[in-house]
């Protein structure tokens, strides 16, 4: 028999959640529970496996099993290994309406993959996901903390080749400066 | 105290209690069926939506009569109340539609199943719902897998009613199983292999309406119309010991908590006696359990079913035809929410 | 041109940031209440301002407060839902990323309005880059003075945190959103107690969309008579329209409430007209939720008064005829779209959201969806058609929330002004043989991961 494998904190992202379990009154500290698990996705190579999230309950002393409850409750959170950078292609109705589906058939075919997969060298994993609220701006995708709007194929082949170029995309964490211009 | 009328029939309760528990003290065809709510369980109820009952006048203060139907067994009634449950043809539509939903999932095989006999869903489903399904795709279905050595969870058959991971939650400690994924994706687990394993654990099995956790000491080992039920206690160190011996022949197949009318355990039982203690000498025996009308070896069974059903059609033949049930109910429409 | 009282400084370059927002008048309406204001003063001009809930039910802000319990040594607490979701939506975001101090000085007026020492705003997880904006601004606002410890030397304390979400569009579902806050499943609450009485670890919340936080502004600093003033009927003040769908301008417009709905659509200040000289088909006026109609009852009413934007005017005809004003997700439709493909990306969203707590919207929306994929797919039959019209009835009113509703509306709507749509689609729709995503079992259900 293996031995379980045993996840930790790094020290800075131990900080990070220190603070923010501060936020809550004393004993609600499990409200932390979601930001956490951002940050153990962010930590853990981008998906919770059970001993991520057994790291998050024993940080939170909490049985581990809430911990699985909520994360796959939520869809933001992968429970099954992830490319480096996730294209969260939008598909509903105003996406929709504007040309979504031509966006995930070119992406499909760019990346070799169908909706759902991961390339073979682990770089992108391609998804469908419901309304980002970016309506206006239809059609979009979403990848790491970003959003990519007003999307054409053109658009679409250049964001791929640009992500390809840098290698991996930003995560979402709570303490990952954003640029605001 | 407050005064409040179900179906017609008067009654005064405590303040605080839901109109469930007072039907409940009213009794016989009335009662709302509840697959999902225990009473002795906190914060269980409210989700199956099989006790849908209609207010048609919220309280002698405010009469006005409550714009959606209700779950029965979380609302709280009122001095004044009026309640329509079998004499609303509007309730009964709704909780055969409820009862349609509930059996979308779940396999039509009761033939093969183990919990058939005593199987709340089946008696809801026969009592409430209609003859056909109109569901045409695939039922979900899940591999069978072992929580400890003596218990077995077949999640194709779960209904989502919640009570085990609330036993698990209020009587147990340390809870090892939940509820993992959502929507209809949603199921009851221990997300990685892991066993139930505490004192009183076995209860989940009593608490299940349908057969999704069972007895695997008992599987398969006998229909339950083939055993004789007996009521016994013994000297427990860790629970009241009291419990109900099933019979098959001179043994003891299988021991459970022992169940009121509604179906729900009278005490809960500890593992011990549940599992280890199956021969007539650990028991003091008090004599053959009087059957409840929901038990398939009560006297009748059936034909009680076939009388309640009939009466139940014949409310259900006096709703209008069509697509009269939509065009904005009152508390839908924006322009009366204010009023 | 409408006065706008919400966006009015959108565009000055820099208002992300507090110097720039104080220079335009930012935290006036803060200080003006801080040193001449009780709470129960604000309290009253949110009630004479008339503002209703901006998330989507409309229900009078000033009453939802007066609600609120109070007992004594009980913390209170104001949480704002940012978590906007509904397909259609996205004036929030535009709000908060343009003009993020607005939400934040809304946010500290309604905490001392309501006697709130904490407060959060539970953002959805996906705004991920908004809610780094939001915190920045919160970190500027603690530096100036303007959260923590002694509010501009009032005396009055608070602390201000931003909860970021994990997708779920429940958690805008406001018992959901306070679970989601607690560290749990989404899982709307069982009603009554409501939120007033017992709602975030059990003690008094006020939950309340970002538009209508940010519209205390204004109304503190003008006078709720002054909001008042704006708009027509019931519907006082203005309102942010996020459009989208086939328009010339998508984007987010404050209105005055009562501009024509025929004006909003063709005017160059707004949509802009229909993209690319088409004609319009159908419009969902309020978010994926509410009821779709055909051009000639969203133009005018049932009675043939010009339709305006207003809660009155969208839901006069009630369902039969009419809409909802909704969180105001205005989505366009030309004369091409299929409404029947429309509404199947609607059902596929709501089967993917709902929580699975209660059985007729779990296995309700799933049911739906499945039927119209198999008639999208030229399998459909006739017969189909009312079996979607029954199931949605089956789910409307009998579910825990909401969703139930948003499930069935768009579904019975759909089917109310288009029935001949789906019927010709069943008939000449085109037959595609390989159909097997529903017929697998490993498909059947929403794909969470």
């Amino acid at each position: 028999m293996s031995e379980k494998t045993i996840l930790k904190f790094s020290d800075e992202t131990a900080a990070i959640a220190k603070k923010i379990v501060a936020r809550y009154p004393e004993g609600r500290h499990k409200s932390a529970l979601i930001p956490l698990l951002h940050l153990a996705q962010a930590e853990f190579d981008g998906w919770l496996s059970v001993p991520a999230m057994d790291c998050v309950a024993e940080f939170l002393s909490i049985q581990p099993i809430e911990a699985y409850e909520v994360a796959s409750f939520y869809s933001m959170f992968n429970l099954k290994p992830v490319g480096k950078c996730t294209l969260e292609v939008c598909r509903t109705s105003s996406c929709w309406l504007n040309g979504a589906e031509d966006i995930v058939r070119h992406l499909e075919k760019k990346l070799g993959i169908k909706e759902g997969q991961t390339t073979a060298d682990g770089m992108f994993t391609l998804k469908t996901v419901e309304c980002l609220g970016s309506c206006g701006t239809a059609p979009m995708l979403q990848c790491g903390g970003d959003y990519y709007e007003n999307l054409t194929l053109e658009k679409t082949d250049k964001l791929v080749d640009s992500l390809r170029a840098e290698g991996k995309a930003r995560v979402y964490t709570n303490d990952n400066p954003v640029n605001i211009d | 105290m407050a005064k409040v009328t179900i179906d017609g029939i008067e009654i005064e309760v405590p303040d605080g209690t839901t109109i469930l528990q007072a039907a409940r003290m009213i009794g016989g065809d009335i009662v709302p069926p509840a697959m999902c709510y225990y009473s002795k369980l906190k914060t269980s109820g409210g989700y199956c939506r099989t006790c849908l009952v209609k207010v048609s006048k919220g309280s002698e203060k405010d009469p006005r009569p409550m714009p959606k139907p209700v779950a029965s067994c979380r609302t709280t009634v009122m001095d004044g109340m009026e309640v329509l449950n079998i004499t609303s043809p509007e309730v009964l539509e709704a909780r055969a539609g409820v009862v349609e939903m509930l059996l979308l999932n779940h396999p039509l095989d009761c033939p093969v199943c183990d919990q058939a006999g005593e199987c709340h869903l089946q008696d809801l489903a026969y009592e409430h719902g209609k003859a056909e399904t109109r569901y045409e795709f695939p039922r979900r279905e899940f591999e069978k897998i072992d929580i400890g050595d003596k218990v077995q969870l077949h999640m194709t058959r779960c209904i989502m009613c919640f009570r085990c991971v609330k036993v698990a939650d209020q009587i147990t400690d340390g809870r090892v199983h939940g509820v993992i994924n959502r929507g209809d994706a949603a199921e009851i687990s221990t997300y990685i292999e892991k066993a139930i394993d505490n004192d009183f654990s076995g209860n989940v099995i009593d608490v299940c309406p349908v057969g999704a956790l069972t007895d695997k000491t008992f599987r398969f080992k006998s229909r339950v119309w083939y055993t004789k039920p007996v009521d016994a206690h013994r000297d427990c160190p860790t629970c009241s010991g009291k419990v109900r011996l099933w019979y098959k022949g001179e043994d003891v197949a299988r021991v459970t908590a022992r169940k009121d009318t509604y179906g729900e355990a009278e005490e809960w039982i500890c593992n011990s006696c549940r599992f280890e203690h199956k021969k007539t000498s650990d028991w003091v025996i008090e004599g053959p359990t009087k059957v409840d009308r929901h038990s398939v070896i009560s006297a009748n069974h059936y034909e009680n079913l076939r009388l309640l059903k009939a009466s139940i059609d014949r409310q259900r033949a006096s709703l209008p035809h069509g697509d009269k049930v939509d065009l904005g109910t009152g508390a839908l429409n924006p322009n009366n929410e204010e009023k | 041109m409408g006065k706008k009282i919400l966006l009015a400084n959108d565009h000055i370059e820099g208002i992300r940031f507090l110097d720039t927002y104080r220079k335009h008048g930012g935290y006036a309406s803060l200080e003006k209440a801080l040193k001449s204001m009780t709470p129960e003063q604000i309290v009253e001009e949110v009630k004479t301002s008339g503002l209703r809930g901006r998330g989507g039910a409309g229900f009078p802000t000033g009453m939802k407060w007066s609600f609120l319990a109070k007992p004594e040594g009980v913390p209170r607490y104001v949480v704002c839902n940012a978590d906007e979701s509904e397909p259609g939506t996205f004036k929030d975001r535009y709000l908060m990323e343009r003009i993020p101090h607005l939400l934040i000085e809304g946010m500290i007026l309604s905490s001392y309005a309501l006697g709130a020492k904490t407060s959060y705003i539970y953002i959805r997880g996906e705004y991920f880059y908004v809610a780094r904006i939001l915190e920045q601004a919160i970190d500027e606002a603690y530096a100036a003075g303007l959260l923590g410890k002694n509010i501009l030397n009032s005396g009055f304390d608070l602390d201000l945190h931003v909860q970021i979400g994990a997708g779920a569009y429940i958690c805008g579902e406001e018992t959901a959103l306070l679970e989601s806050l607690e560290g749990k499943r989404g899982n709307p609450r069982i009603k009554p107690p409501f939120p007033a009485i017992a709602g975030l670890y059990g003690c008094p919340t006020v939950v309340n969309n970002v538009e209508t936080i940010a519209a205390v502004v204004p109304i503190v600093n003008e006078g709720g008579a002054a909001y008042a003033a704006i708009g027509v009927g019931n519907s006082k003040g203005t309102k942010l329209i996020s459009a989208s769908g086939h328009i010339n301008k998508p984007g987010v417009y404050e209105i005055e409430l009562g501009v024509p709905v025929e004006e909003f659509i063709y005017s160059d200040e707004y949509c802009g007209g229909i993209r690319n000289g088409k004609k319009l088909k159908a419009v969902v006026a309020g978010g994926s939720s509410v009821p779709i109609l055909p051009t000639e009852l969203i133009l005018n009413t049932a009675a043939g008064e010009p339709r305006l934007m207003s809660y009155e005017s969208l839901g006069d005809g009630g369902f039969a005829t009419g809409t909802m004003l909704g969180s105001g997700g205005f989505i366009v439709m030309d004369e091409d779209t299929s409404i029947v493909k429309n509404l199947y990306t609607f059902a596929r969203f709501y089967h993917h959201e709902s929580c699975g707590q209660c059985s007729p919207c779990r296995e309700g929306t799933g049911w739906m969806e499945k039927i119209l994929h198999k008639i999208l797919h030229g399998h459909g039959t006739l017969a189909d058609v009312d079996l979607l019209w029954d199931i949605q009835s089956k789910i409307e009113g009998k579910t825990i929330c909401p969703l139930g509703e948003a499930a069935a509306w768009p579904v019975a709507a759909a089917i109310r002004h288009f029935r001949k749509e789906f019927e010709d689609f069943i008939r000449n729709g085109e037959h595609v043989n390989d159909v097997k995503h529903y017929y697998r079992l490993n498909n059947l259900t929403a794909p969470i991961n």
